[in-house]
């Protein structure tokens, strides 16, 4: 065995762990690299800004409405004369944490429903199938829109303004994003649980679910890891859309899609409202995008780079 | 292929009760009820609203309610709006035309930028012009409509003042002029929406093609000395759009998202933003009206991708 190894050619090349190796194809996506730095650096910036920026972010001065970039106020201020820097320090760590969480949503669902799918060989998997292309073929902003204008009030009653549309828009953009994730776990359970190491565990006496859990979602997981990353992106565009709308977070808790409603009728007199917190939703979508292109590249062995 | 497309058809049936079943549990589940003003009004004495209630059916059992709203649906009672107090179904007639002519011409516009750039990009794979154009392509889907709507609106109406951004109805002249003034306020919302769809095309097209361009076939055609242009013209992309086909489908639900906020940001009175206002305005049979009329749309234009599909392969409707 060990002289055949040494007699194919790509023994010439050293080989890594699996980690450094995965490393070592992600680092070749120099624009992955970037934006995993781009990236950590927002993500540190707005868990830790509160700590160096101590400017609140209800602060209402009438002397500095409106006022561009300064020293003071480094990202300006906004028609109350609030700081915006503070507040999309504020609106960041919300917008990142419904783009995460709604990320877990709909990768938990998706998971789930594409397991049970590729695992049952009956009724239930073509159920379940039917069910996810019925999801697929909802119009998705509407149906949002629609939820969010049903049981606002009803969750606000419950868990205050803030937590009660927080539950609301993770869940709902959650439930309405795991039929791909569902997809992709269903193909790869389909093929993998005819593969033979399967055959053998359940040979061995494994049951069902130590199949599952043990040998066949620990290799689908790399798509899945993938479809999550992207997942995120979607998230934080689909809460920024709502709170474009106006229809997401309450109009003071200042995230930055909210940041955008609000600065588009001043538009001609200060740009820059407008200017930073798109940019700051354009480059963490963009970032974790890349992300996922390099995690892809990284990810899948079968690939030769 | 008659038989596919009755078969297409009988799928579609099922797919929109589906939708329709899902609304109306959302619309069921929901707390409140339209008549809970009523309770509450002093000048309403509680028979006169246990008796609208009852002639409304808001007390009977889920599944009745169900049927009785598919029913009224199907016969084309959408209901009343409570805020412009019009019949739902003129006011969403009456805006429909302007959201299928923006989403139309922008769909256009989007295949016209992104076939010519997906295939010369397969041509040369990893070449400059693919890695840019992949890049861009990647911006493209990164930039949410809402933030390229205000970027165009700052641009090209505060700064250069070349267009303008709201989007008016009532245009007066007559004749060129007109035309001309309403292309222009047309073209903003149009590139908004082109450029977003363009980005994920732009991709879909240039993998399709690679997908095919490997093929033997191919590879037959050029060992038969046909030009570059003729191979890639007529044996490769004829073959590699049927995918596309589909995947311009599945991208529906998105284009829909993505006109509602270009509606609204532009003003432009189509249901998008018919939806929005009658969120504001707490219009319920509106909203319910307007998101159904949405998924008819999503499920309509499945059915036509699907048989735009089996007519450029047979091979599909033979199955």
């Amino acid at each position: 065995m060990a002289g055949l190894t040494l007699a194919s050619p790509s023994a010439e090349r050293r080989s890594y762990s699996p980690r450094r190796e995965m490393w070592r194809r992600y680092r070749r996506h120099k624009l992955a690299v970037v934006s995993a730095v781009l990236l950590l650096a927002l993500v540190a910036a707005v868990v830790f800004g509160p700590f160096f920026w101590r400017v609140s972010i209800n602060d209402i001065d009438f002397n500095a409405t409106l006022q561009g970039p300064s020293l003071a106020h480094p990202f300006g201020t906004d028609d109350l004369g609030q700081d915006l820097l503070a507040r999309m320090i504020y609106g960041g760590r919300i917008s990142l944490a419904v783009g995460l969480a709604a990320m877990m949503v709909s990768v938990i669902v998706g998971t789930l429903v594409g397991a049970l799918a590729g695992m049952s060989r009956g009724a239930l998997g073509h159920g379940l199938m039917w069910l996810t292309d019925l999801f697929l073929s909802l119009p998705q902003l509407p149906l949002l829109l629609l939820l969010i204008y049903l049981f606002r009030d009803g969750l606000k009653a419950a868990f205050g303004p803030e937590g009660g549309i927080f539950i609301l828009v993770v869940l709902v953009i959650g439930g309405l994003r795991w039929m791909p994730v569902a997809r992709l776990v269903r193909a790869q359970f389909l093929s993998l649980r005819e593969k033979e190491f399967v055959e053998a565990a359940r040979a061995l006496g494994a049951s069902p679910l130590r199949q599952v859990v043990r040998h066949i979602l620990p290799n689908a997981v790399g798509p899945v890891i993938i479809a999550g990353t992207i997942d995120v992106a979607a998230a934080i565009i689909a809460e920024s859309t709502l709170s474009f709308l106006g229809l997401g977070f309450p109009p003071d808790t200042p995230t930055w899609g909210r940041l955008l409603f609000d600065a588009k009728d001043y538009l001609d007199i200060s740009a820059h409202w407008a200017l930073f917190p798109g940019a700051a939703i354009f480059i963490a979508v963009v970032a974790i995008n890349f992300i996922g292109d390099g995690l892809r590249d990284a990810l899948d062995a079968r690939r030769v780079i | 292929m008659r038989q596919y497309i009755l078969r297409r058809l009988l799928i579609a049936g099922p797919s929109l009760l589906g939708i329709s079943l899902v609304l109306f549990t959302v619309l069921a589940l929901a707390p409140g009820d339209p008549f809970s003003d009523l309770a509450t009004n002093p000048n309403v004495p509680p028979e006169v609203a246990l008796a609208l209630r009852a002639k409304f059916g808001l007390d009977d059992p889920v599944y009745l309610r169900y049927l009785h709203w598919l029913a009224a649906m199907a016969h084309g009672d959408w209901g009343f709006s409570f805020v412009s107090r019009v019949n739902v179904d003129t006011l969403i007639l009456q805006r429909l035309p302007t959201t299928l002519y923006v989403i139309g011409s922008s769909q256009l516009l989007a295949l016209l930028i992104a076939i010519p750039i997906g295939v010369y990009a397969a041509t040369r794979p990893y070449s400059l012009f693919d890695q840019i154009a992949n890049t861009f392509a990647f911006i493209g889907f990164s930039l949410p409509t809402f933030f390229t709507g205000i970027l165009f609106i700052l641009i090209f109406s505060i700064k250069l003042d070349w267009l303008p951004f709201v989007y008016s109805t009532d245009i007066s002249g007559t004749g060129l002029a007109r035309l001309g003034e309403e292309i222009r306020q047309a073209i903003m919302p149009v590139m908004v929406l082109a450029l977003f769809q363009a980005a994920s095309l732009t991709r879909f097209v240039r993998s399709a093609m690679l997908d095919v361009i490997r093929l033997d076939y191919v590879t037959t055609a050029r060992a038969k000395g046909l030009g570059q242009r003729r191979v890639i013209i007529t044996h490769v992309m004829r073959n590699a759009m049927i995918p596309v086909v589909t995947l311009i489908a599945l991208q529906i639900p998105a284009v829909f998202g993505g006109a509602i906020v270009t509606e609204q940001i532009f003003r432009i009175p189509g249901i998008g933003s018919l939806l929005i206002s009658s969120i504001l305005s707490n219009d319920t049979p509106v909203v319910m009206a307007v998101t159904f009329v949405f998924a008819c749309l999503v499920v309509f234009f499945n059915l036509v991708a699907d048989v735009l599909y089996g007519w450029l392969d047979p091979r599909i409707s033979l199955r």
